[in-house]
């Protein structure tokens, strides 16, 4: 159980998807507090691929750097995309009737963030969270 | 002509031996306090034989070589033990290169030919180099490996949360309030506050030295993970400097309650759970009996 | 189709969360309970939320909306029993809830809500034995 891609195409595959990455975060010993802020990075996150790109398919996997362990998720989506990157990672800014802290707060939440987005091609967000970080 | 060479230093591992130890012992650096002599020696007559045992004419320009696992395990095991025991890099780094040493010595005795024997020295060179930067590499890992073990600790042991009274926790805050630490910090208040039902909790920041925007955005953080707990958080031990940097940065605390000292701070506690700190009229019989 | 059960206690609406709510059944919650204090005309409402481990921003923005929309009906919410590593997270998110009174417990909570109609004073007066 090192990597495991699931598709997100409505609304009820959310909570399924979220219990699964924690079963991953539990498998690589992940500290409570830094579990549950990697399920709530992903669950920010699969709703944005929910609500602008229409469902899409998301990638759990265990990775190791030097001494650490942690977890990458990709969500990729064939939606619309998005225009400015660096203004959807203000605080602030939103395109949707959310609260418009989904990216920036996300940030915040895991080690490193990695977004891509084409117009008219889809977007791939990519996160990380070491187990110790 | 490489048989020549590696015959050579298996037909000599007692003398390579007693080289490569009168090299270690004659490095002055090297006190018997960290290791005895007799440890020293099973350290390196092992390794010579694993070396000496394992080398062939295919493997000698390759250090990467399955071959030479076994010596790569026992370097490694050396290297991290010499850095958990507290040896200097130069201790470690000679204990591999005087080896490199009592070979070149034993080449040196047996050929007579110039070019062939600077060609074997190159050779057993690169090989050994090869071992010392490995020696290096798990020297430094081990010695990360101990100051993050040693970082822990310090971040655990200095984030006592203390209960002073029923309702009532303090958190004394010893240091800089970096992000990890303030992680730290929220996961013990909190968790203490679910175990004891606390109301109130005291951060006191009389032992943080300096409070630039970024540590006062920790505490910022801190006070609202407390207040979505359910609980109010009061920060005290503000020293008038600290009063003065805060104002100047623009750094806005007003939403929180602040309080000079803990004394204060313990006050506000008592008077917002209704509870009264007064003399008694007699004197206290209890405490002398 | 699923609910979220809702209790009336007094003068009081309980709603206890025990699952990870999914975004459609968490909307139902909100409609669910503003309906209700409506119907009930309470004056306070308590959600426990000590089983949920995950609050995100549309969790935590529904636990906002339910808040206001009771507010307006003159109602108070307080939500309790939020985990600790739920409230670090909601911190790092950018989330406080600000306008959201929290306990620690039900308990706590029962004890806040009755404080906060007691200083609200006069217009709480026709109902104000049964809180006891």
């Amino acid at each position: 159980m090192t990597r495991d891609t699931i598709m997100v195409l409505k609304e009820q595959d959310v909570v399924p998807f979220r219990n699964r990455v924690k079963e991953y975060a539990v498998k690589i010993k992940m500290g409570l507090v830094n579990q549950t802020k990697l399920i709530t990075a992903a669950s920010e996150l699969v709703r944005n691929m929910l609500r602008y790109g229409n469902g899409g398919e998301a990638i759990i996997e265990v990775i190791s750097k030097g001494p650490y362990t942690g977890i990458r998720l990709t969500f990729k989506d064939e939606g619309p995309g998005i225009a400015d990157i660096p203004k959807a990672m203000q605080d602030g800014f939103s395109t949707g009737k959310s609260l418009g802290l989904g990216l920036p707060g996300t940030n915040r939440l895991v080690n490193e963030f990695d977004i891509k987005s084409e117009l008219g091609i889809g977007t791939t967000v990519t996160i990380i969270k070491w187990a110790n970080g | 002509m490489f048989i020549n060479i590696i015959k050579t230093l298996k037909n000599n591992k007692g003398e390579i031996l007693e080289l490569w130890m009168k090299n270690q012992l004659a490095d002055s650096v090297l006190t018997e306090e960290l290791i005895s002599h007799q440890e020293l020696r099973k350290q390196s007559e092992e390794l010579v034989n694993a070396l000496v045992n394992n080398l062939n004419e295919n493997n000698i320009n390759d250090s990467q070589s399955p071959d030479f696992d076994q010596v790569t395990e026992l370097l490694g095991g050396i290297s991290i033990s010499r850095a958990r025991l507290g040896f200097s890099p130069r201790e470690t780094g000679s204990f591999i290169l005087s080896l490199k040493e009592a070979l070149l010595e034993i080449l040196k005795q047996e050929s007579s030919n110039v070019k062939e024997l600077f060609e074997e020295t190159l050779k057993l060179s690169r090989l050994l180099d090869n071992f010392t930067i490995l020696t290096f590499e798990t020297f430094i890992k081990g010695r990360e490996e101990l100051i993050m073990r040693q970082t822990d600790e310090i971040t655990d042991i200095s984030t006592p949360v203390i209960k002073v009274w029923d309702g009532i926790l303090a958190l004394p805050i010893i240091g800089t309030l970096d992000s990890a630490r303030t992680q730290v910090v929220m996961e013990n208040l909190l968790q203490e506050i679910v175990k004891t039902g606390s109301g109130i909790a005291i951060l006191d920041i009389s032992g943080v030295p300096t409070v630039d925007s970024l540590v006062a955005q920790n505490l910022l953080k801190a006070v609202s993970a407390t207040r979505l707990m359910g609980a109010d958080c009061i920060i005290s031990g503000i020293r008038p400097e600290i009063a003065q940097t805060i104002v100047h940065l623009g750094i806005d605390l007003s939403q929180v309650i602040t309080k000079a000292t803990l004394a204060s701070a313990l006050q506000y506690a008592f008077k917002s759970l209704r509870l009264e700190v007064r003399k008694t009229a007699s004197e206290p019989t209890g405490i002398n009996k | 189709m699923e609910r979220i059960p809702i209790l009336k206690m007094g003068a009081f609406l309980l709603v206890t969360i025990q699952i990870d709510l999914y975004d459609r059944l968490a909307l139902d919650l909100e409609e669910d309970l503003v309906k209700m204090v409506e119907q009930t005309s309470v004056k306070g409402v308590l959600i426990d939320i000590s089983a949920v481990s995950i609050v995100d921003s549309f969790m935590g923005r529904i636990l906002g909306n339910i808040a206001s929309m009771s507010k307006l009906l003159d109602a108070q919410t307080v939500v309790v029993g939020m985990q600790p590593a739920v409230a670090i997270t909601l911190v790092e998110l950018g989330l406080p809830l600000n306008g959201v009174s929290t306990a620690l417990n039900v308990e706590k909570g029962m004890h806040l809500l009755r404080s906060m109609m007691d200083f609200n004073g006069t217009d709480q007066e026709d109902g104000y034995s049964s809180y006891d």
